[in-house]
C-alpha cells in the first residue's frame, strides 16, 4: 500500500462517522448525508494520489462532502422535489441542551440503534452509517445477499425519515435504556464475528470482531463515565485475546481448558484487565457487562487453566443470575460448579433447563461433557449427536465429532 | 409531524374493559400538553360495512375488509415532534388501555 492509500484507508476509520454526523445534523437526511460523504471519500481516492494529502484531511471531507449534499439538493430541487427544498429548512434547530455528552456521532448511533428498528436493520445501518463498512462487506459479513442488505438498509433509512426518528443523543432519563440498545447491537456484532454461523465460513470473522471493537472503543470514548460500556469494551477485548488460541491449525474449536495459553495476546488481555479493575474502584454496583467482563478476567488472569478461581467464577455467575435470570446463564453457571464442585451436581442444574433449552446446540454439548465425565459414555454419544446436529459453527462441529468419536 | 396511533384488541384475549375513566384522563392530559388532534373509540367489526365500487356496479358487504383475532378497537390522531415522543407517550397509552399499540406516520 503507498503512503497515500494508507492516509486514506487511516482517514476512513477515523473520519467517517463524523462526516456522515456532521452532514446528517445539517441536512436531516441520513441517506444524502450517507451518498455525500461515499462521494466525498471517492473524490479523495481520486484526487490525493496526485494532489497529495490535505493538511487537514477531515474538515477537507466535510466540506467536499457538504457540496456534493448540497448539489444533489440542488438537482432534486431542479425537478421540482420541494420535499427535500423542505428538509434543508427542518433541521437548521438549534441542538439542544444535553449536558456533559454531546457529539454529532452519538446521536448518529443512536438514530441507528433506535429500538423502532428492526434488530437486523440496526446491525446493518451501524455498520454502514458509523463504521463506514461498503454494502458488500457488510452483506458479506452477514451472509445475506447484497440486493438483500441494500433493501434493509433502504427500509431502515425510510423509516427515519417518514417516521421521523429524532437525531439526538436520549434524556438522562431515557439513556440507560438506550446504550444499553447500542451496546446489544455491538456485541451481537462481536459474537457474530466471534461465532460464526454456517456451514462454508471461517469460525471466526476477524472484520466483524475488529469493527465492533472498534466502535465500542469509539462509544467509550465519547462516553468515558458509562460502565456498561467500559465492561463491554474489556468483555470483547479479553475475548478477542483468545481468538487465535480458540481454534487450532485443522480449523477445530479449542475449549478453553486446552487453549495454549502462551498465544493470548497479552496486551490485549492487561487493557481488559485494567478496565475491570476500574471498574470494581468505581464501587458501582455493574451491570451484566461488567460481570461477564470481571468472569473473563479471572479466566485470563489464570496461567493455566488449573490455577483458575472457579469459586470467584461462580461467584460472579451468582451475581449476574440475579440480575439476568435467563437459562443460559444458569447453563454457564452449572459448568463453573461443575469445575468447583464435579459434574454430579451440576449435570442435575443443566438437565433442569432442558425445557427451556432443549434446541440450543451448548446444552446439549454440556451435558454431553458432564456424562463423559461421570463414565456414561452412551448417554454422552446421545448428547453429542444431538449437539453436532444443532450446531452451525464449522470448528464447533469439528471439535464435537472428535470428542464423541473419543467415547469409548 | 402527525401520527395516527390504534387501538388494537385481541378478540381470543381481550383487554379489560374497565379502562374508560383513566383513558379519559389520559385524553385530559394530551390535550393539556397539546398533543391531541382526534380520537374515537371504534364499534364492533360486525358493525362494519366494506364498499367496492372498483368495478362496474358498488358492492357493498357486511364485515371488516380483513377477517383476523386482532382488530383495530381505536384511533388516536396525534401531533408529535417526533417518534421518541410518539413512542413514549404510545408507552403510556398501551399500558392505560390495557391493549397494543401501532403508531404510524402521516405522510
Amino acid at each position: 500500500m503507498s503512503d497515500v492509500e494508507e492516509a486514506i484507508t487511516r482517514v476512513h476509520h477515523e473520519e467517517w462517522a463524523r462526516v456522515v454526523a456532521a452532514l446528517t445534523r445539517r441536512f436531516g437526511d441520513i441517506d444524502i448525508a450517507d451518498e455525500a460523504a461515499a462521494e466525498a471519500f471517492a473524490t479523495a481516492v481520486e484526487r490525493w494520489p496526485a494532489d497529495g494529502v490535505p493538511p487537514n484531511p477531515g474538515a477537507w471531507l466535510t466540506t467536499t462532502a457538504n457540496h456534493k449534499a448540497i448539489d444533489r439538493i440542488r438537482r432534486e430541487k431542479k425537478r421540482g422535489d420541494k420535499h427535500k427544498e423542505a428538509q434543508m429548512v427542518y433541521d437548521d434547530d438549534p441542538p439542544e441542551p444535553l449536558g456533559a455528552i454531546d457529539d454529532d456521532r452519538l446521536r448518529l448511533i443512536f438514530t441507528c440503534c433506535h429500538p423502532a428498528l428492526a434488530m437486523e436493520a440496526r446491525l446493518a445501518l451501524t455498520l454502514r452509517m458509523v463504521g463506514g463498512l461498503t454494502m458488500p462487506e457488510i452483506a458479506r459479513g452477514f451472509l445475506v445477499q447484497e440486493t438483500t442488505m441494500g433493501r434493509r438498509i433502504t427500509r431502515a433509512k425510510a423509516k427515519i425519515k417518514a417516521a421521523r426518528i429524532p437525531y439526538r443523543v436520549p434524556s438522562a432519563e431515557d439513556l440507560p435504556a438506550r446504550v444499553s440498545g447500542v451496546l446489544a447491537v455491538l456485541y451481537l456484532v462481536f459474537n457474530e464475528g466471534y461465532l460464526a454461523t454456517g456451514p462454508d465460513t471461517d469460525p471466526v470473522r476477524h472484520d466483524l470482531t475488529a469493527e465492533a471493537i472498534r466502535l465500542t472503543r469509539l462509544i467509550r470514548a465519547l462516553m468515558p463515565e458509562d460502565g456498561e460500556v467500559a465492561g463491554l469494551l474489556a468483555l470483547m477485548l479479553l475475548t478477542e485475546a483468545r481468538r487465535t488460541a480458540r481454534v487450532s491449525p485443522s480449523g477445530e474449536l479449542v475449549r478453553l481448558d486446552e487453549q495454549d495459553r502462551g498465544a493470548w495476546d497479552a496486551a490485549l488481555v492487561a487493557e481488559g484487565h485494567r478496565l475491570v479493575r476500574e471498574r470494581l474502584a468505581a464501587g458501582v454496583a455493574p451491570g451484566r457487562y461488567q460481570i461477564l467482563a470481571a468472569i473473563n478476567a479471572v479466566h485470563t488472569s489464570a496461567r493455566d487453566v488449573r490455577d483458575t478461581d472457579w469459586s470467584q467464577v461462580v461467584a460472579l455467575y451468582d451475581q449476574l443470575v440475579r440480575l439476568d435470570p435467563s437459562p443460559i446463564i444458569a447453563l454457564n453457571r452449572a459448568i463453573a460448579v461443575a469445575e468447583l464442585d464435579g459434574p454430579e451436581g451440576a449435570l442435575a442444574a443443566v438437565e433442569g433447563l432442558e425445557d427451556k433449552l432443549a434446541d440450543y446446540h451448548a446444552y446439549h454439548a454440556t451435558r454431553a461433557d458432564m456424562l463423559r465425565r461421570l463414565g456414561c459414555s452412551q448417554k454422552s454419544r446421545a448428547a453429542y449427536d444431538k449437539a453436532i446436529e444443532l450446531a452451525s459453527n464449522t470448528a464447533e462441529i469439528a471439535y464435537l465429532t472428535r470428542r464423541r468419536d473419543q467415547l469409548g | 409531524m402527525q401520527y395516527l396511533v390504534s387501538v388494537i384488541d385481541d378478540k381470543s384475549n381481550p383487554g379489560s374493559t374497565d379502562r374508560q375513566p383513566a383513558i379519559s384522563a389520559f385524553n385530559e392530559r394530551l390535550i393539556a400538553e397539546g398533543y391531541w388532534v382526534f380520537a374515537g373509540g371504534l364499534a364492533d367489526t360486525t358493525a362494519a360495512t366494506v364498499i367496492d365500487y372498483r368495478g362496474e356496479q358498488a358492492v357493498f358487504s357486511d364485515g371488516p375488509f380483513v377477517e383476523s383475532k386482532e382488530y383495530l378497537a381505536g384511533v388516536w390522531v396525534w401531533e408529535a415532534p417526533d417518534l421518541d415522543v410518539a413512542l413514549k407517550l404510545a408507552t403510556e397509552a398501551s399500558k392505560i388501555c390495557d391493549r397494543k399499540i401501532e403508531v404510524r406516520p402521516f405522510q
